[in-house]
């Protein structure tokens, strides 16, 4: 089932947090399978597919960006992150903590909570646009960066209070809700991309090709949206979870994991949920702009009413609180590793307050590919730390685990390594207009560069030996 | 009891997936097919959580 893993790593942190995974609590393939199969058909699906259509794709780049940025995104997982998490068997919280030492892990999942909340908090929107159908409430459009009307504000915060009470709960009734929904929810991706196909007059392949090309992913973006192309489309389905592979995140899960190979199981979340869930969910909004060409709003659940009725928003509003619950639930176990003493529920409700605020603003959903990109961006350093660490401390002649190793609580390479990182990739963006969505694969190897340099100036291996 | 919330819920995925295969055929209207799947949902949400999570 989709979470049972997660849930079960959530309820095991406390037994192994800080030793390797024992063989006996070893999973087998099919909780991987499920869990990413499930993890990723969610509800981001229901904005980015959207978002491709309206930043103005082509229907070819489309296709064959998703196949290969997937297929790119499903090597990171099993040749960069799961080698070390089978190796290895730690959280990423403690491995990092054994490289960086704890002051830098503090600093780390403050910026990770962060971002859960902001993504929580688009999903709580997304979720919002659906619920708000009842109401009648005004939607919020593609340009849209501050709440539109008193009623939005009331719904979003109604919802983000729900939501974190279910949350305060604990993660096993979340767990137990997502396997619920997630068969459901994948056969309503798929129906409702055949039903905005039909609705687009598609009958034959031929049709299909022409309609894709002509009305679905034209090409031409939609005005005040920038032109996206095939390489933002590879990029994007590379690095939108960026956080999670190269970024290491999932160590935390694939740690779990009877072979390193199972890493290469994420390609049930990619090939379901990040191509197949993007392609239908942009399908149903062009549906959408066919029979609203004068509105611009940009709401999933009032997308996914007009095609699929009252399941298509029931779908929208799980999708998204499915999504938000467990991002929740970590961000708070994130706040837990700096305020270890502080009550839990105190904790989630802290997190969930910050999240409700931040889905007043609908900014987070209308600019989500940005988000997601920064947010992998900014997680990304750590995660070629500690890859260099693995693979290069022998091979370049520094100390393996420094912080742990010199008794430090941080680590001035680590620290180096992910501060420059960030600023080069400003520059880059800032002085040669290097979109955000392709300084992941940059950023990656200064991170790596600048580690490796700076621990042998500062931890040389002869510096251990000599103590 | 068991077996009948199963089926029940299989009823309930099959009319999600199937009234989208039956209009895209142009056998049924869209009115149709979002009925049919709105009692699909009905179906699968009023039986799986019953049975779903049982061998947790």
């Amino acid at each position: 089932m989709p979470s049972t893993l997660f849930k079960k790593v959530i309820q095991e942190t406390n037994e192994y947090e800080r030793t390797p995974v024992p063989a006996k609590s070893l999973k087998s393939s099919n909780s991987f399978l499920g869990m990413y199969a499930g993890e990723h058909t969610a509800g981001t699906e229901f904005v980015i597919g959207p978002l491709f259509v309206a930043h103005g794709v082509a229907a070819g780049d489309l296709i064959l960006g998703l196949l290969i940025g997937n297929l790119l995104a499903v090597l990171s997982w099993g040749l960069i992150t799961a080698p070390i998490a089978a190796q290895k068997r730690l959280t990423l919280y403690y491995q990092l903590e054994r490289i960086v030492g704890k002051r830098l892990v503090i600093g780390y999942n403050l910026i990770n909570a962060l971002m859960f909340c902001f993504l929580a908090g688009s999903m709580i929107a997304v979720s919002a646009t659906a619920v708000g159908i009842l109401f009648g409430l005004q939607m919020p459009t593609l340009t849209d960066w501050m709440p539109r009307t008193s009623g939005w504000i009331i719904t979003v915060v109604v919802m983000g209070a729900v939501i974190t009470l279910v949350a305060i709960q604990g993660y096993s009734y979340v767990a137990r809700f997502a396997n619920l929904m997630a068969p459901w929810m994948i056969l309503i991706f798929v129906g409702a991309g055949l039903i905005g196909l039909s609705q687009l007059g598609v009958n034959s392949w031929d049709s299909l090709v022409s309609i894709s090309n002509e009305v679905i992913w034209t090409g031409i973006p939609l005005e005040g949206m920038s032109k996206f192309t095939i390489w933002h489309i590879i990029f994007f389905a590379w690095f939108c979870n960026m956080a999670m592979h190269i970024g290491m995140s999932d160590l935390t899960i694939l740690r779990y994991a009877r072979s390193w190979k199972y890493g290469f199981l994420s390609f049930a979340g990619m090939f379901i949920g990040h191509f197949f869930a993007w392609i239908a969910s942009g399908i149903l909004y062009a549906v959408f702009l066919q029979a609203n060409s004068s509105s611009s709003a940009f709401a999933p659940g009032e997308i996914a009413f007009q095609t699929a009725g009252i399941a298509g928003a029931v779908c929208v509003i799980v999708a998204g609180w499915t999504t938000a619950n467990p991002t929740i639930y970590r961000a708070g176990l994130a706040l837990q590793g700096i305020f270890p003493k502080t009550a839990t529920w105190k904790i989630t409700a802290l997190v969930g307050g910050i999240t409700s605020l931040a889905a007043c603003f609908p900014a987070l959903v209308m600019k989500l590919l940005d988000f997601v990109a920064l947010y992998g961006l900014l997680l990304m350093p750590m995660g070629a730390v500690i890859f260099a660490d693995f693979y290069f401390a022998k091979r370049f002649d520094f100390q393996s685990e420094q912080a742990l190793n010199n008794k430090k609580s941080f680590s001035i390479p680590s620290f180096i390594a992910w501060i420059l990182t960030l600023i080069i990739c400003l520059g880059l963006n800032q002085f040669y207009g290097l979109e955000i969505f392709f300084l992941g694969l940059p950023g990656w190897f200064i991170a790596v560069a600048l580690f490796v340099g700076f621990s042998k100036i500062y931890y040389p291996s002869a510096k251990l030996k000599m103590a | 009891m068991n077996a009948f919330l199963k089926i029940l819920s299989f009823i309930g995925l099959l009319l999600t997936m199937f009234p989208p295969i039956l209009i895209f055929m142009g056998k049924i209207d869209l009115d149709t097919t979002k009925l049919l799947m709105t009692i699909g949902m009905i179906a699968w949400f009023s039986s799986a959580p019953f049975w779903i999570n049982k061998k947790e």
